[in-house]
């Protein structure tokens, strides 16, 4: 029973990340149609920035996050303005092909800089975070995975619903026209977008690092999974990401606990193509409102 | 007077695409404080003069190619939205376009774009106050609401933003008798009450010509005709074509008459 409860918090804290990284792809679908093939990448460069910043410039932990995060916002930000924003208003396709090239790149520098090894951050989780329960032990980082991601997930949430920024962005999702009849800096929020996207996609490839350790090729491969959980969720939730985030986290881990780890990879995607046999928009796929 | 105009319109072509020439020398001026109504049958080019106005050729692949838009002393042809709903332009787009997935509250909520930073409360009570019907509304999704109720809601969310030109496309569109009189009372209203100027673009020229000052009547890309209101309404070929009253008091429907009459006394 231990066994079964470990899997759980294992599937649902990777999940979650899953969930939480998916969200910022999803959110530049939403606003710009754009499918972001550099999902992975902005992960790695999230990961390996804060590697740099804890391992070789032995910046204290807290301070390395903070920088990390605005830094990622910032790469995010800036990837948009110089690469995207010269194709509004071009052929998705080729915008689409643009961010493949974009993954390339990235992942080109970054072999470059890094190589195909694997790096471990050091040990900086405190043991006391880890919890205890009769005889079930849940270790720190999975702890720390699960609250780094429902944090972010509540922040993010919030900004959503609440915020103006938030409510903007929302609006160019629904109805670009609309929004620009309103003067919505439509061109800001897709640079939001992406500088958010880059930066829950960071805090996931840390925690991921935490988990697996850092490898250029391992990161960006975690990447790829974006596609499955949003399929899976429907390309145009945000609460579907989610959901289709800790569904592929618990498939996994429970295939890779139960039947064998050379399965993992696998059989989450034969139960994606069943769901979507039953379910061709994804399980929260947005149902168009039909009256208007 | 001249100085009271606010928009003045020299001359303007405006191209789609590089090729079609929608508007063809259009030239028009609006008076600070006026309701100055559009018309013209399907096709004349009211919505793509709103939209040179207002800057949303842009995302259309449409351009002024010729001739010059000047508001409040400034050319704004071809500026982008961004620019020019910030002078205080703001357009309502035809057909109603709704946030649907997002609430009542935060569809209006979305009209302060151009002033973010400052507090919102007041204005959402000004809105409420033109239209009470939406305050029961406010958690609604726009999706589920009523073509009346989205009317308000768009038209609430342009004055969230505090127009000082407010371009109404076809405000009317598909809406019971009864609604479309409660529209053009607020339409009304607002130009009183806010000051606002307003260009009002209407297939219903009985009803526009009531609120509006001034009209103007657009065939194939050109006006036509424009006078004040009151003498636009006892105007014979604007009886005939727009109020849908014949020569003889029999009323005719527009197809009947359109063609040949249109080009001998228009053109
Ligand atoms: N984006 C576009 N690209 C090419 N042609 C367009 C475009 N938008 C409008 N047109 C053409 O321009 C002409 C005028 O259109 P416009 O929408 O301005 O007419 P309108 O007077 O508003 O008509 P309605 O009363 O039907 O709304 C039409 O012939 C239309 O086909
Ligand atoms: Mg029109």
């Amino acid at each position: 029973m231990d066994f079964f409860f470990h899997l759980l918090i294992n599937g649902l804290s990777i999940g979650l990340l899953y969930g939480l990284s998916a969200m910022g792809f999803v959110m530049i679908f939403k606003s710009s149609s754009v499918l972001n093939f550099a999902h992975g990448e902005l992960m790695a460069i999230g990961a390996f920035l804060f590697l740099v910043l804890v391992s070789w410039a032995h910046v204290p932990i807290p301070v390395a996050f903070l920088i990390t995060l605005v830094g990622s916002f910032v790469i995010g930000f800036a990837v948009e303005r110089v690469f995207l924003r010269p194709l509004i208003g071009e052929h998705l396709i080729f915008v689409i092909m643009l961010t493949v090239g974009l993954a390339s790149m990235f992942k080109g520098l970054l072999l470059f800089i890094f190589g195909g090894n694997l790096y471990i951050y050091p040990d900086f989780l405190p043991s006391s975070l880890g919890i205890t329960i009769n005889t079930l032990v849940i270790p720190p980082v999975y702890v720390a995975s699960s609250m780094t991601g429902i944090i972010f997930l509540v922040l993010f949430g919030l900004f959503f619903k609440f915020s103006s920024q938030g409510i903007f962005m929302r609006s160019v999702a629904d109805n670009q026209t609309a929004s620009l009849s309103l003067g919505v800096h439509v061109r800001r929020v897709f640079a939001l977008s992406w500088a958010i996207a880059a930066l829950v996609a960071a805090m996931s490839g840390i925690v991921l690092g935490i988990i697996n350790g850092t490898n250029v090729h391992e990161i960006t491969s975690i990447g790829l999974k974006v596609f499955p959980v949003v399929i899976l969720g429907g390309l145009d939730s945000i609460g579907g990401a989610i959901i289709g985030g800790i569904i592929i986290g618990l498939l996994e881990t429970f295939t890779a606990g139960y039947i064998s780890p050379a399965l993992r990879d696998v059989i989450p995607y034969i139960i994606l193509v069943f769901i979507l046999l039953i379910k061709p928009y994804g399980l929260f796929g947005l149902v168009e409102i039909e009256r208007v | 007077m001249k100085d009271a105009t606010v928009l003045q319109i020299n001359n303007i072509s405006v191209v789609y695409s590089d090729v079609i020439q929608v508007l063809k020398g259009v030239s028009l001026s609006v008076e600070k404080h006026r309701i100055v109504s559009l018309l013209g049958s399907n096709g004349a080019g009211k919505t793509t003069t709103l939209k040179a106005i207002s800057g949303l050729l842009h995302p259309e692949n449409g351009k002024v190619t010729e001739g010059s838009i000047i508001y409040d002393g400034v050319p704004v042809q071809n500026s982008s939205p961004e620019e020019i709903t910030r002078l205080g332009i703001i357009q309502v787009l035809e057909g109603r376009q709704p946030f649907k997935y997002l609430t009542i509250e935060e569809n209006l909520r979305v009209g302060t774009a151009i002033r973010w930073t400052k507090p919102y409360k007041r204005d959402l009570e000004m809105v409420y106050h033109y239209f009470p019907s939406l305050v029961k509304r406010r958690k609604t999704l726009a999706g589920y609401c009523s073509g009346g109720e989205l009317q308000m809601l768009v038209m609430g969310r342009a004055l969230m933003a505090h127009p000082k030109l407010l371009l109404l496309d076809e405000p009317s569109l598909g809406l019971a008798p009864l609604v479309v009189k409660e529209i053009f009372r607020i339409i009304a209203r607002i130009n009183e009450e806010q000051g606002t100027t307003i260009i009002l673009v209407e297939q219903n020229a009985n009803m526009a010509l009531q609120i509006a000052h001034y009209g103007y009547v657009m065939e194939n890309g050109k006006i036509v005709m424009e006078g004040i209101s009151s003498e636009l309404r006892e105007n014979p070929d604007v009886k005939e074509f727009y109020l849908g009253v014949g020569a003889g008091g029999v009323s005719r429907s527009y197809r009947d008459v359109k063609s040949y009459k249109r080009r001998k006394r228009w053109l």
